[in-house]
């Protein structure tokens, strides 16, 4: 297990080298002068030396990226001139607010999804599936930021039993039930989505398992039928349930961005917004390489997870 | 039997609708595309409605509520009307969906056809770019692209259509990979044509039905998406407007006028609500593997509906453990029900070996699996016929005493231990379930008699595979673990469906000198299924022989073996190649098939 979780890890360093190339190119590719794009409304002459002179923006490009990744290395990730302090230091601090954020969800969706998904294919052509098929189809087809506003409307307008933003509360708050109370309407929000997605997968996963000669087996021995849907059905299903709910950890921390808007949650996505608003291009850069560096080593654990449950993957 | 005939009839020609036909079956398909054209409708006749300006401005007039009068949906804070703003706002959504999805469809769909058709080091650089596009968050991509290119509806519609770009290219290949080697383009390539033409004129007609899936499957992302883009203000900057950046204004006064933000929302949904459910009617009628519909859950037991209830009829051969009569299976096609195996009767007497022979497709493992209700329903139904075990009729029991004697007192061994093995457990745990399944000993103790097991079945170092996974074994020693599990409750009767074909010819031997001496050693009996009359004449006292679901001859095996009277009887014997019979076997079986299939 030890070796495959190490060469997986050698694997996820080309993508990671790619993401970089990716976003140093995206920004390299700013038309007009790097330099003053990148300082906005700061690019008084002073400063556009001094971004040129950091960045090396007066070297070729492939030296630019160099310079640049040696920083990133060493934990430089340039200076945002509007907030005055150092990209790390902004993007680090709002980092922990929309892992708890985007974590929690993650559990949601992959709970009540699989639960959905499992009842829906057992119970298959009868209510419980008509009914499970119905919300999934109204989950992805809702804008998550408007069924934010209408959570907003029913649990804080209307029946005042929820706070409707912030992560904590101004007075008096800090502590962990605090925290839980603002986090269930973003949480909550930010999983309908991925739960319709990953609940969608399962029945489809379990379904086809169901057919497999192995559960027919299972039946020839004289296993009761939850013990062949729980224990051989579903742990076969697992194993192609797990990729999708890494793929969902890539759009939960993706739909963050709106939910962390409309909830005011102060994460990563909400500083994205005000950043691109702002033309704050290395606060943007830095953030969108954290974030897509995560989701890289997320989808890692969710590999090993699956070679864990599927001796076959292992080699 | 003529009667099911008749019904069949409707059956194939419904299979031959038309896909609209198909779609419009789909109730809820339907009612996406009914929904979908009336908002397509409502929006293309925008400007001939008559609805006010959606930007005149009446701050005097504004955040009237819904139904105030002259303005249907009320109007926003500054004063213009919101049914307006909606249809306009719809337009402009639809307009840049659909235009985010084409320009996603082409470039994607160009990326895929490339990538698929040239292969090597293109196919490798392409593939590897897309794998890094799809390696970033879906919505964050979106987001520095739109950072990079600065805040608007076009830079928005680039960026979606960029972040669905992978989804074309990667379905377009897989698809495109497959078709490159077929005939037609080696034809094609020969006539003289160009790459290009190939590609354009052979290749992009027969990719079409997957690149219209995965625009109908990605549209209404895209526009809920950019909807989203406009909604965190970085879309569409007024005065112009969509219909995310209505709900984006509107939010701001969500505590006073609700109204002006939850109409644009609504509309959002229901448009994409009506894309996904037709993108699923689509989805479904183009995709035939969908479209089949054979993904249904298979019952614990094969529902049995029997015609006319048998009589409880005394039993006729007393020595018989196992008695068959009358046995008849169908599968449910449409609404007709095909029976598979008709007329079915045998009996097995304790410590026999009967042989169940006959080609595929003949009815023998449905006629083995009907036994214990293991036939896969739906589609199947047991339409007939009594199952006897020791007298008792097994298809009137209810689920749970069927249950009692699957795997206890009549064991089943399944051909191709591969699939019919699970591939997440290890042998030994599965051999041990078996055993506590129906017996009740702890984990050690049946771990314990599972080893015992693999001894007896002849699994060398058995104490070290134990441990190993199905997956690890070789093709014989799988199959001794599948006959080890069958043998973990000392059964009555095996049922054992080609319990060799897998094999090669020396490990198909040595299974079968074990099936016949734990038969002699615990005196079981014997139902062995299999296509190969050199098996039956080597291991079973009496052989049945099926033919299109019936049984067409049965008797002792010497006596079928020197005087077979069916037709078919003869052809199947003459198939066995006998050891240095070799030269001519191909003269001598041929004229027995002929005018017949081969």
């Amino acid at each position: 297990m030890t070796g495959y979780i190490l060469k997986r890890l050698v694997s996820a360093i080309p993508v990671i080298i790619g993401l970089s190339v990716i976003v140093f190119g995206i920004m390299a590719l700013i038309p007009g002068d790097t330099a003053t794009a990148l300082l906005g409304s700061y690019a008084t002459p002073d400063n556009v030396a001094r971004i040129n002179r950091e960045l090396g923006l007066d070297r070729p490009v492939y030296e630019q990226y160099f310079v640049w990744v040696g920083n990133l290395l060493q934990g430089d990730f340039g200076r945002s001139y509007i907030l005055n302090r150092p990209v790390l230091d902004e993007i680090l601090e709002r980092f922990g607010a929309t892992l708890i954020l985007a974590g929690t969800a993650l559990v949601l969706c992959s709970i009540l999804g699989i639960l959905a998904g499992v009842v829906s294919a057992v119970r298959q052509f009868g209510w419980t599936d008509r009914i499970v098929t119905f919300f999934v189809l109204i989950g992805i087809s809702t804008p998550a930021f408007w069924l934010g506003l209408l959570f907003i409307l029913i649990f804080a307008v209307q029946w005042r039993v929820l706070p409707a933003s912030g992560m904590y509360a101004v007075y008096g708050g800090g502590d962990l039930p605090d925290l839980l109370r603002h986090l269930i309407l973003p949480a909550t929000t930010l999983a309908i989505v991925a739960t319709g997605v990953i609940a969608r997968l399962t029945r489809a996963a379990m379904l086809e398992v169901l057919r497999q000669d192995y559960v027919r087996t299972a039946r020839a021995k004289g296993l009761d039928e939850r013990r062949v849907i729980y224990r051989h059905a579903f742990k076969s299903a697992l194993v192609s349930i797990i990729p999708v709910i890494g793929i969902q950890a890539g759009f939960v921390m993706g739909g963050a961005v709106y939910i962390e808007t409309v909830f005011q949650w102060p994460g990563i996505g909400q500083m994205l917004v005000s950043a691109i608003s702002t033309r704050d291009l290395l606060l943007v850069q830095g953030g969108v390489l954290l974030v897509a560096v995560t989701y890289v080593l997320i989808n890692l654990v969710a590999d090993v997870a699956q070679a864990m449950l599927d001796p076959r993957l292992k080699t | 039997m003529t009667q099911a005939l008749a019904t069949t009839e409707p059956q194939v020609s419904s299979a031959r609708l038309s896909s609209w036909k198909l779609l419009f079956n789909n109730r809820l398909a339907a009612g996406g595309l009914v929904v979908l054209v009336a908002i397509c409708l409502l929006a293309a006749l925008a400007p001939l409605l008559p609805i006010p300006n959606p930007d005149a401005t009446f701050p005097a007039n504004r955040l009237q509520p819904i139904l105030s009068e002259g303005h249907l949906l009320g109007t926003d804070h500054l004063g213009r009307d919101i049914l307006s703003r909606l249809i306009w706002g719809t337009q402009v959504s639809i307009a840049v969906g659909l235009s985010a999805t084409a320009i996603a469809a082409l470039v994607g769909s160009l990326i895929g056809l490339v990538s698929g058709y040239a292969r090597g080091v293109t196919d490798n650089v392409l593939m590897r770019g897309i794998d890094m596009l799809m390696a970033f968050p879906y919505i964050l991509l979106a987001l520095a692209i739109v950072a990079v290119l600065g805040p608007g509806l076009l830079n928005a519609l680039y960026a979606i259509a960029i972040v669905n770009i992978p989804f074309f290219a990667r379905n377009v290949r897989g698809i495109t990979i497959g078709l490159a080697n077929r005939e037609f383009v080696d034809a094609a390539r020969l006539s003289g044509k160009s790459h290009a033409a190939i590609l354009f004129t052979e290749v992009l007609p027969n990719v079409l039905p997957v690149i219209v899936i995965t625009m109908s499957t990605t549209v209404g992302w895209m526009i809920l998406e950019t909807a989203g883009l406009s909604f965190l203000g970085l879309g569409a900057q007024p005065p112009q407007s969509d219909l995310g950046s209505m709900l984006g204004e509107g939010r701001r006064l969500l505590f006073n006028a609700p109204h002006v933000s939850i109409i644009p929302g609504l509309m959002i949904f229901a448009l994409v609500m009506s894309i996904n459910l037709l993108g699923d009617g689509v989805r479904d009628v183009l995709d035939p593997r969908l479209r089949a519909g054979d993904l249904t859950r298979p019952l614990a037991v094969t529902r049995i509906r029997r015609k006319p209830v048998p009589a409880p009829t005394p039993a006729g051969d007393a020595a018989a453990i196992l008695e068959v009569r009358d046995l008849e299976t169908s599968f449910q096609r449409g609404r007709a029900t095909v029976p598979a195996i008709r007329d079915i009767s045998f009996s097995l007497d304790k410590g026999e070996c009967l042989g169940l022979i006959g080609e595929s497709g003949s009815g023998k493992s449905v006629t083995a699996l009907s036994l214990l209700g293991l036939v896969a329903s739906p589609p199947g139904i047991i339409t007939g016929g009594t199952v006897k075990i020791e007298g008792e009729d097994v298809l009137a029991l209810p689920e749970g005493r069927i249950r009692a004697l699957r795997g206890a007192k009549v064991a089943y061994v399944f051909q191709d231990p591969l699939t019919t093995l699970h591939p997440l457990y290890r042998v030994g745990e599965q051999i041990a379930e078996a055993i506590t399944t129906h017996q009740p000993v702890g984990k050690a103790e049946a771990r314990r008699r599972a080893l015992a097991l693999m001894e007896q079945v002849g699994i060398r170092d058995a104490a070290a595979r134990i441990d190993a996974y199905p997956h690890e074994m070789s093709g014989g020693q799988r199959q001794r673990i599948g006959i080890a599990m069958a043998l973990a409750n000392d059964p009555d009767i095996i049922i054992a469906d080609e319990p060799t074909t897998a094999l090669d010819v020396t490990v198909q031997a040595r299974i079968l000198d074990l099936l016949q001496d734990l038969r002699k050693e615990r005196g079981l009996a014997l139902l062995l299924i299999t296509h190969d009359f050199g098996v039956v004449a080597q291991v079973c006292d009496r052989v049945a022989v099926m033919k299109d679901g019936e049984i067409v001859e049965a008797g002792a095996t010497a006596e079928v073996l020197r005087h077979p009277r069916h037709d078919y009887t003869k052809k199947l014997i003459a198939c066995v190649p006998e050891l240095g019979q070799g030269a001519g076997f191909l003269d001598r079986v041929r004229p027995l098939f002929a005018g017949g299939r081969p």
